[in-house]
């Protein structure tokens, strides 16, 4: 938890992928109203640019997402989890993912024979 | 600054190809202005080529470092400890940094990060132009501070040519004519008078046209 999403920034995002996340959801204040006047607008540029740099290296821009809202929404917020967590699932996990669970697939196999 | 642009990810990937043990070196001068090789933007690569490697099913170890400048020895030479455990590095410096290090560390391969670009100013966030093209023989005092070697597409030295129309360059439409804004501003300086007292030839000698150049301050060995 961060106290502006302004904090976020490129490398950030792509550490949670590096970390194992299948997919990354970023939840700002509504846009005009932010505490620190333009956080989320940066932090929506930053969003928009890992979006870019996970489309070219094909582990896929949809598993990235921003939302907007305010700290009084709670249900909105858990629509939008649920949502964006059932689209995730619907993409499987990432490539890196699938590659490590492979290689543990391949070590356990070996240590088995 | 010294300006340029991130190379696409699909070629440096190509360039990283045969490594698995890389330094990924940035620097703190102009590269981290213009946001194209500063710590952030090392970051920001280290974990998009470890991504992309391991998406492809193999991995590559990077060291993330930051030089304050690349074109500077002392600084340089803070990477000879280790630059040998590693078997390239690559640098988002400026082209004059990179060789540096390529200098330096002359059994590492140096890869570039960066299409450098030109001298110039950042206009507004994400927008630079450039400025000067180091002639070494400065003559914005006659010119109303506009370059005409820079700003004309032709280098000119003695006014526009025929393909000025209303102040646009005819090379590109989002070009200014550089004569044109040097002439308006010599009379919105009143100093029109300038336009007269120009050599009769600008002498390229100290220009990239006589080769590498050098510059040995005397004074200061
Ligand atoms: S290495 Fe290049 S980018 Fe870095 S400070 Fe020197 S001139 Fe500027
Ligand atoms: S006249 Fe030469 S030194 Fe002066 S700004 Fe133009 S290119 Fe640079």
């Amino acid at each position: 938890m961060l106290p502006c999403t302004g904090r976020i920034d490129e490398s950030l995002l792509l550490t949670a992928f590096e970390n194992g996340a299948d997919g990354v959801m970023v939840v700002g204040c509504l846009e005009g109203d932010c505490h620190y006047v333009s956080g989320n607008i940066r932090a929506k540029a930053r969003v928009k640019r890992v979006y870019g740099i996970l489309d070219r290296i094909k582990i896929g821009p949809d598993r990235i997402r921003m939302y907007n809202l305010s700290a009084g929404e709670g249900s909105k917020f858990a629509a939008y989890a649920n949502e964006f967590v059932e689209k995730v699932r619907e993409l499987g996990p990432s490539p890196i993912n699938l590659v490590r669970a492979g290689q543990a697939r391949a070590v356990s196999q070996k240590e088995a024979t | 600054m010294i300006t340029g642009t991130p190379k696409p990810i699909e070629e440096i990937m190509e360039m990283v190809e045969p490594y698995d043990n890389i330094i990924l070196a940035g620097c703190h001068g102009c590269v981290t202005v213009c946001r194209v090789g500063g710590e952030k933007e090392v970051q920001v690569l280290a974990s998009t080529l470890r991504l992309a490697r391991e998406a492809g099913g193999r991995t590559i170890k990077i060291r993330e470092v930051s030089l304050e400048r690349q074109c500077d020895p002392e600084y340089v030479e803070q990477m000879r400890p280790y630059v040998g455990d590693y078997q390239a590095v690559l640098s988002i410096a400026c082209g004059a940094g990179i060789q540096f290090l390529a200098e330096k560390f002359t059994t590492t391969p140096l890869l570039p990060g960066i299409n450098t670009g030109f001298l110039g100013v950042t206009e507004r966030q994400g927008e630079w132009s450039e400025r000067c093209q180091g002639c070494g023989d400065c003559v914005l005092h006659l010119t109303g501070g506009i370059c005409p070697v820079t700003r004309c597409a032709k280098s000119l030295f003695h006014g526009p040519c025929g393909g000025s129309v209303q102040g646009i360059c005819e090379v590109d439409k989002s070009v200014k004519c550089g004569w044109q804004l040097i002439i308006d501003r010599l009379k919105a300086l009143n100093q029109m008078e300038n336009y007269t007292k120009f050599k009769p030839f600008k002498g390229w000698s100290t220009a990239r046209d006589g080769g590498p150049r050098r510059i040995i301050r005397e004074d200061m060995i």
